[in-house]
């Protein structure tokens, strides 16, 4: 049997407090305060969740292939909100808008027309989207 | 009453509610995939054995709970059952979810399990239709049916969700302080005595030979009798169902510690099995101090991290916090979450310098319920080895029992062949959207 490289100090600490995870540093009792980018995006944690997009039938939208988008579940789909719905059972993402009784689920890219939901077409509203993350490339150095 | 040591209090006018999640595993596999919204669907255990849990189309199907996929094979051929590994990353961040947003519902919450807790509504005269509003929550924020038992104890509490989850006409909400007395005992009458929270298989199996079959008649018993023919247990359970409240809310969880075991390599490391042997090595003095408490973990934590004062080396630093199904001090199984913990945080290319592990979420081995999705006979038998060796290595010493992974190299593949995306804990893994 292989003896393992055991190195001949071995840390055994009890923590008490609440501190989940990660690295003890020696900064840990100053007040770090950083900005948090999920302060910004994610108003309610419990019930946002993170998509990824595919497809460019929402470019209209600031919505391109690749992005990532964060949704809410717990607001209210409105007129005109953009959701990610269950349409026929997959996932799509699109505007909702309700014309004339009638549930239109709409792109914003000339090549995809609207969709008008019928009533035998199975529709779900899963959550709605509230910011789409763009990623920018960095350009090609020369 | 009773008397003894019990503190019981008179539960007239308090709602206790017990929710929980239907069918809760199946229900998180949902929100996600709409394809398997009408079809039977059941869950296994780690490397995919046993239904852990079962939609409703496969509780009709006749499965039960425990029972061996590969039994299942020709059924779920003919029905087209879908059988799922366990996603126990998935089903632990919508759990934390869902209890985060039961909570706004009182200031008083006990979590009990994974998919269960208790809320003191109060005084609440409206309690059963604040259970709706719970119902309504949870189904539109997070996608997952709940049912709601309310009561003025504990025990009938738990067991009013009982009858909401079997009762459609309560539409998922089951207030047994709005029952007429007769409306209750009527009811009552009709339940099966085992289905009592805390009675057990065998507990059901003697009140049945002393001819108490139903909740009612143990609820009609004499609990001093009780006491004397059973335990304090039984005679607070009788208690409970005749409203007298003898179990309070667990709502301030002890302080919780964790144990942590690292240190920093003597020299650098860079193949991965090597830094398992580390973690190994870790993980086993970190278990015996916590067995040693008599604490059992419900997550790990494993980190490792090159030598940040290197600086001209490449830089890397990476933990993961890994569940653990049902919280044990089980050396074997808490290894082989680390060891998965450590392979999606490796990566190669980078010279070593520091692991560790951290046992966390601990809590008392005897305070814990017996956890439904625990495989009892197993857990049974690892306790006898893991008490075995604890016996050895106090006579021979610490070193003296290893793991084989600590030292010799080993496969660790965990059987998972069906598992979903974690599709709220990984970027890699985040459900997709489609525009076109």
């Amino acid at each position: 049997m292989k003896s393992p490289s055991v190195p001949r100090q071995i840390w055994v600490s009890v923590m008490t407090s609440p501190v989940y995870a990660g690295f003890p540093s020696p900064a840990q009792d100053e007040a770090m305060e950083q900005l948090d980018i999920e302060q910004l995006l994610v108003e309610h944690p419990s019930t946002t969740f993170f998509w990824r997009v595919e497809g460019c039938s929402m470019d209209g939208f600031g919505i391109h292939h690749g992005d990532y988008l964060v949704v809410d579940r717990a607001v209210p789909a409105a007129d005109g909100s953009v959701v990610i719905a269950i349409l026929n059972g997959g996932f799509v993402v699109k505007q909702l808008v309700r014309r004339r009784g009638v549930v239109v689920l709409r792109s914003a890219h000339p090549d995809y027309p609207e969709i008008c939901v019928t009533e035998e077409q199975d529709l779900a509203i899963w959550g709605v989207v509230r910011w789409s993350v763009h990623r920018v490339p960095i350009g090609i150095s020369r | 009453m009773g008397g003894g040591e019990m503190v019981c209090t008179s539960g007239a006018n308090r709602n206790i509610a017990l929710i929980d999640g239907n069918n809760f595993y199946v229900s998180c596999e949902r929100v996600f995939n709409p394809l398997l919204w009408d079809r039977p669907v059941v869950v296994l255990s780690n490397n995919d054995g046993c239904a852990v849990a079962r939609s409703n189309e496969s509780k009709a199907l006749g499965i039960k709970m425990g029972e061996p996929w590969f039994r299942l094979q020709d059924l779920a051929q003919r029905h087209g059952i879908v059988g799922l590994s366990s996603n126990y990353a998935l089903y632990a961040d919508m759990s934390q979810r869902m209890m985060r947003l039961l909570g706004n519902f009182s200031p008083f919450q006990e979590v009990y399990s994974i998919d269960e807790c208790f809320l003191d509504l109060g005084v609440e005269p409206d309690a059963t239709d604040v259970g709706q509003m719970m119902r309504r929550e949870i189904a539109d924020s997070l996608g997952l049916p709940v049912g709601v038992g309310i009561g003025p104890t504990k025990t009938l509490a738990k067991l009013a969700n009982h009858v909401a989850k079997k009762r459609p006409e309560y539409s998922g909400v089951c207030n047994f302080n709005t029952m007429a007395t007769d409306d209750l005992e009527r009811l009552l009458a009709e339940i099966e005595v085992g289905e009592v929270w805390g009675v057990g298989p065998r507990g059901a199996e003697k009140l049945r030979a002393m001819g108490i079959t139903s909740v009612l008649l143990l609820r009609r018993s004499d609990s001093s009798q009780m006491r004397k023919r059973f335990s304090m247990v039984m005679e607070r359970t009788v208690q409970e169902l005749k409203g007298v409240s003898c179990l309070s809310l667990e709502i301030v969880a002890p302080p919780r510690q964790q144990i942590q075991s690292s240190r920093s390599f003597g020299q650098a490391v860079y193949a991965q099995d090597e830094l398992g042997e580390a973690v190994l090595t870790f993980l086993r003095r970190g278990v015996r101090r916590m067995r040693g408490q008599g604490l059992v973990a419900g997550a790990i934590h494993v980190f490792i991290q090159t030598n940040p004062f290197r600086e001209r080396d490449p830089q890397y630093r990476q933990g993961i916090t890994m569940p653990v199904p049902s919280p044990t001090s089980d050396e074997l199984r808490l290894a082989r979450i680390a060891v998965r913990g450590l392979s999606m945080i490796y990566k190669p290319g980078y010279a070593y310098h520091k692991a560790g592990v951290l046992l966390m979420e601990l809590e008392n081995s005897a305070s814990r319920q017996g956890d439904l999705f625990a495989d009892r006979q197993a857990d049974g038998k690892s306790a006898a080895l893991m008490d075995t060796l604890d016996a050895m290595r106090k006579r021979f010493g610490a070193e003296i029992i290893r793991m084989a992974g600590e030292g010799v190299r080993q496969r660790w593949a965990v059987r998972a062949a069906n598992r979903t995306p974690r599709y709220t804990t990984r970027w890699a893994e985040i459900p997709t959207a489609f525009a076109c």
